[in-house]
């Protein structure tokens, strides 16, 4: 039904204008190959999201979309709170504030060249990842609060990395609006033995290769050059942004169906945004967010750590810290005029144009870095905002490969020994806790992320500035 | 027909289903099904206990609020159970959840479980008052 509504509207730019509840227009950023391959469940989604009050200009879908809880994962739309506006914790997801954070090291290839298995052995040890592991912190109540509103500041203050990691990171490390006071025991709880830990899934730490430059420009304002070493992690905020949004889905429920809203889906559930539980569900997912990159902070000094074992000329320096589960409060520019939106991204990452006032002095000029995670076998990218970008999606892009298989397809299809040997004779050593867990994350199981790119410069959103090759990767 | 467990497809993640005589039974079985993403069952020892009681209104929330509280338990105590003995009390659930501590080296854990969500929710007794108990759950 969805797909023959689909018009194509530019380049990598398609539309299915508003038929039914629908009240804006569900925009995909995609190509061709990626519109034919694209899951029909995100078109139905994306409609759902179109439908609900107080939205702005558009629902989005990007290049990687794919079927999710409520918002499709992938999903985009900003919310007027002047306009009886909604927030929802499905449009942030599970994992509030999951993100990807990338590090200079310093170092070329010829430098850790033959020492990737004593690396990873390091890496390996020093990172707790996967089920079970735990972190070497233990937090007091108070420091727990203080970490929940202190986010990265918060971690640098107590020694994790300084305070020049700070200026690379989303709201300079601290997110605003948190209230722990909102957020349950039980997740509290669940956090007490997780800060600075990686997780599992698809969370990883990765040492990887500068393999090509696509904007030398841009390139060097990010500090990357040919076959240099980068460090991406990628996690989020661990048991705490769990529990809070499986605390706030029943209330959100129950606040959805006291305002009259009708929801196609249980997962869509939602609050007006001047509301008790918007509100409390807003203060919350901020302490979510602070706890995400409090977490990628301890990971960043754990990470020093280990390459300053091995090589002491390594330097490792903050690049950026994009999240992109979240909802942020943002202006943008409606039909000329500037207004306040609550901004979901929901497996969707921020990506700031030239200019914004948000980045540091020397991002300015070239937009904020968008940081792609791609699949263990490929590759990820390092991309720049655009000002086109601000007004098509709010400033946002894809966030990774996307899967295009079932785990359970995905480990009948492949098995995770096949899978590590595969990728050994590619040169990339990866050390993990779970055979079946790898299988689950194989490359072949996602979609290309070459490809997701690509579409996503083609349509305006991002362009690409670097390409970085796999050597090391640590999983849960 | 005897009380089973099942996963069921989902792009992105995977869904966990129990059948059982009884609603409890059908609890407990998807309880087996929600540990089996993790961890291969026959691992993990059902040596521990961990009570656990909840109330909802209706069956599907009180089915929610069942594998929350065994996500919760299983991520602040880091353990897996294997074993469940769940009766019904009045307005919800007893339980007792047998199983251990995580060994990474001996359970080789998958994945983590994040959360279970509404997508798929479903609690139902068919005509021959046989019970089912479903949802997807997020890694």
């Amino acid at each position: 039904m969805f797909v023959e509504k689909l018009k194509k509207h530019a380049e990598a730019q398609w539309v299915i204008e508003p038929f039914d509840r629908m009240r804006v227009p569900v925009t995909v950023f995609a190509d061709d190959e990626l519109i034919r391959e694209m899951d029909e469940q995100v078109y139905r989604q994306a409609a759902n999201v179109a439908a609900l009050p107080g939205i702005v200009k558009a629902s989005c879908a990007m290049a990687d979309a794919h079927w999710g809880y409520g918002f499709p994962i992938g999903g985009v739309a900003a919310f007027d709170p002047d306009a009886g506006g909604i927030i929802s914790a499905g449009g942030v997801g599970f994992d509030i504030a999951c993100g990807v954070r990338a590090l200079r090291t310093g170092l070329t290839y010829d430098q850790i060249q033959g020492k990737e298995k004593e690396l990873a052995d390091v890496l390996a040890k020093r990172i707790p990842a996967g089920v079970g592991s735990e972190g070497k912190l233990r937090l007091s109540s108070l420091e727990m609060d203080e970490m929940l509103t202190g986010g990265a500041v918060w971690a640098v203050e107590q020694g994790y990395g300084t305070r020049n990691d700070l200026k690379y990171i989303e709201e300079n490390g601290r997110m605003p609006g948190a209230e722990p006071r909102y957020v349950s025991d039980r997740a509290k709880q669940r956090q007490v033995k997780q800060v600075g830990t990686l997780g599992s899934g698809n969370h990883y730490l990765e040492i990887q290769r500068v393999a090509a430059v696509y904007d030398e420009g841009i390139a060097r304002v990010f500090g990357l050059g040919l076959n240099d070493i980068t460090v991406m992690i990628h996690c989020g905020s661990r048991g705490l942004g769990h529990q809070i949004a499986t605390d706030y889905a029943p209330k959100m429920i129950k606040a959805a169906k006291e305002h009259g809203l009708e929801l196609a889906d249980r997962e869509l559930a939602c609050a007006p945004i001047k509301s008790d539980v918007g509100r409390q569900y807003y203060g919350a997912m901020c302490t979510g967010v602070n706890c995400a990159l409090a977490n990628r902070q301890v990971l960043t000094h754990l990470t020093r750590e280990a390459f300053a074992k091995l090589f002491s000329q390594a330097d490792l320096t903050l690049l950026y810290d994009v999240s992109h589960n979240t909802c942020k409060v943002e202006e943008h520019e409606i039909d000329g005029k500037r207004k306040k939106l609550y901004v979901h991204r929901k497996g969707a990452t921020r990506a700031f144009g030239p200019g914004h006032a948000t980045l540091a002095a020397d991002l300015l000029p070239v937009g904020q870095p968008v940081l792609i995670g791609g699949t263990m076998g490929t590759a990820s990218y390092i991309l720049a905002g655009t000002e086109e970008g601000m007004n098509l999606a709010f400033g946002s892009c894809c966030h990774g490969a996307g899967r295009a298989m079932s785990r359970s397809q995905a480990t009948k299809r492949w098995h995770g020994k096949d899978v590590v040997k595969h990728l050994a004779q590619k040169g990339i050593v990866i050390r993990g806790a779970s055979m079946r867990g790898i299988a689950e994350e194989a490359p072949g199981a996602y979609k290309d992320v070459t490809v997701v790119v690509d579409a996503t410069e083609k349509a305006g959103l991002a362009k690409k500035v670097a390409r970085l090759e796999p050597l090391i990767c640590v999983k849960g | 027909m005897a009380a089973h467990w099942e996963h069921f497809s989902h792009p992105a993640d995977i869904g966990i289903r129990g059948f059982g005589p009884t609603r409890e039974e059908a609890f407990a079985q998807a309880a087996l099904a929600l540990t089996a993403v993790i961890v291969d069952l026959e691992k993990v020892r059902p040596s521990e206990a961990v009570d656990i009681v909840c109330r909802e209104d209706d069956d599907e929330m009180l089915f929610m609020n069942w594998l929350s509280s065994l996500l919760y338990e299983m991520g602040t105590r880091n353990m897996l159970f294997r074993r469940f003995e769940i009766e019904p009390v009045a307005g919800g659930v007893r339980a007792r959840a047998w199983g251990e501590p995580v060994d990474a080296e001996k359970h080789k854990p998958a994945v983590e479980v994040k959360a279970a969500t509404y997508a798929g929710l479903k609690v139902e007794k068919d005509s021959d008052g046989n019970w089912l108990a479903q949802c997807i759950v997020d890694v």
